[in-house]
């Protein structure tokens, strides 16, 4: 049962994607675990042939308990039986989201996702009472179901996770925080120019320059990529957690992986799919687990600046208020610039003022040369 | 293709990228951005998505347009019949 955030303890197995027999490569996604962030896609970390699954579907395990054994790895202590914390009966795995919207029953008014989660649950939505606006029946509406099914969302669920690891890390991490407004004529009209020049599914956002840049700049100052568990553990590797909201309150700031060798395009696509898949409940658990710092960015309806808290064990959070036009001093005049002003939450065990403004301004003059991103 | 089954078009891409929104009562004029708290990567798959769909060009300068109901049906019966 892999770790998928600073407080989570245990995990529920709702769906095995692989039997005894079955060979695997690394990277390849074995299984569904139910966590308060909505049900995640275990990956393997070893190639081999899956030779027993050691937790039943339904099962409630701590981290760290061995989910099956994979012929060719060192697994001699996963043979041990895994320490149930709740087993329960093991229904039949659920259905997989249906995106596509299904026709509305006739007399109840409710929405997609409740109607997707009522389908799923093989629950009768005239059953239920809705506490959307008009009566609506919400997907918060809809009972989680059975021990055992895939839930996706719950929000409820996702706000315990995001207090218990906010309230850990305001309690144990001196944050201090930086701000810096830069410039973003350059990247606007780089970004303007190369998205005039292409169709929709080719298109940058200007948040993927900001977590290009953010990425490169880390590897300039890399007391701001790691952990702190006891002590300041670097990373090599760059994968930046990327702040997603929840439509209806939530948060996730799932992983993508060494963001600070990817192209444009290609951090681009895969931010599309990480926040359809965040928004969906759909992520997986090497995106919960590796983020080495995390990138806010409000985007363009947020507001001016943000200040982060820090995601632990990670020890940095780079924010991006919305980018907007304001009085500038150019030379002796004052002009109107598209600007942004990034932030820094860092972690005073790790890091100093002095590191974290030079960490700003790297990202700020990286953000002055788009082309080299 | 005709105006109101352009709406059903647009609506049911609305719902393919935020099932958990009922997009059936948006109100035309309303920016899709603020009724329905899409960010820039919805409004961005939502683009993406009536451009494969109707196989129609839509610049970037021109996506704004698409950020309401009623603006996207104009446009796009523009584009449909160019």
């Amino acid at each position: 049962m892999p770790s998928l955030g600073a407080d989570m303890e245990a995990g529920t197995l709702v769906e095995w994607l692989v039997k005894p027999g079955d060979m695997v490569k690394r990277g390849d996604i074995v299984a569904v675990v139910e966590t308060e962030k909505g049900a995640i896609d275990v990956e393997i970390f070893e190639a081999g042939k899956v030779d027993e699954l050691l937790v039943a579907i339904g099962a409630t395990v701590p981290v760290g308990t061995p989910l099956a054994l994979v012929g060719g790895a060192k697994l001699e202590e996963a043979a041990k039986p895994a320490p149930e914390v709740s087993a329960k009966p093991a229904p039949a795995p659920a259905a997989k989201p249906e995106l596509v919207p299904t026709p509305m029953p006739s007399g109840v008014r409710a929405t997609p996702a409740a109607r997707r989660l009522a389908k799923e649950r093989g629950i009768d939505l005239s059953t239920l009472k809705g506490t959307g606006p008009g009566g609506v029946i919400e997907s918060r509406d809809v009972p989680a179901g059975k021990p055992g099914e895939r839930r996706g969302l719950d929000l409820d669920e996702m706000r315990k996770a995001i207090a218990a690891a906010m309230a850990r890390s305001k309690r144990e991490i001196p944050h201090y925080y930086l701000q810096h407004v830069v410039d973003l004529s350059a990247a606007e009209a780089w970004l303007n120019k190369f998205n005039g020049e292409r169709d929709p599914p080719q298109r940058i956002l200007m948040a993927a320059l900001f977590v290009k840049a953010s990425s490169l700049a880390n590897r300039k100052y890399a007391e701001f990529n790691g952990f702190y568990e006891g002590a300041f553990k670097p990373s090599h590797a760059i994968h930046a957690g990327v702040a997603i909201a929840i439509r209806g309150g939530g948060l996730v700031s799932p992983a993508i992986h060494d963001t600070d060798t990817l192209s444009l395009s290609d951090l681009m696509t895969k931010m599309r799919d990480l926040v359809a898949r965040a928004r969906v409940g759909r992520l997986r658990s090497s995106e919960l687990s590796d983020a080495t710092f995390t990138v806010s960015s409000l985007g363009e309806r947020g507001v001016d600046q943000l200040y982060g808290i820090i995601y632990p064990p990670q020890v940095a959070i780079i924010g991006f208020g919305a980018p907007s036009r304001r009085p500038s001093a150019v030379g002796d005049k004052i002009e109107v610039r598209n600007s942004v002003t990034i932030t820094l939450s860092g972690d005073h065990r790790v890091s100093d003022g002095h590191r974290g403004a030079l960490l700003l301004r790297e990202i700020a003059e990286l953000l002055q040369h788009p082309e080299a991103l | 293709m005709t105006k109101d089954e352009l709406r059903a078009v647009i609506l049911a891409e609305i719902e393919n990228i935020a099932p958990e929104v009922d997009a059936s009562s948006l109100d035309p004029k309303a920016d899709i951005r603020e009724a329905l708290d899409f960010d820039s990567m919805d409004v961005m798959n939502l683009v993406i998505a009536l451009h494969k769909k109707l196989r129609v060009d839509i610049s970037d300068s021109d996506a704004i347009k698409l950020t309401t109901l009623g603006g996207a049906i104009d446009y796009l019966l523009k584009k449909l019949a160019e």
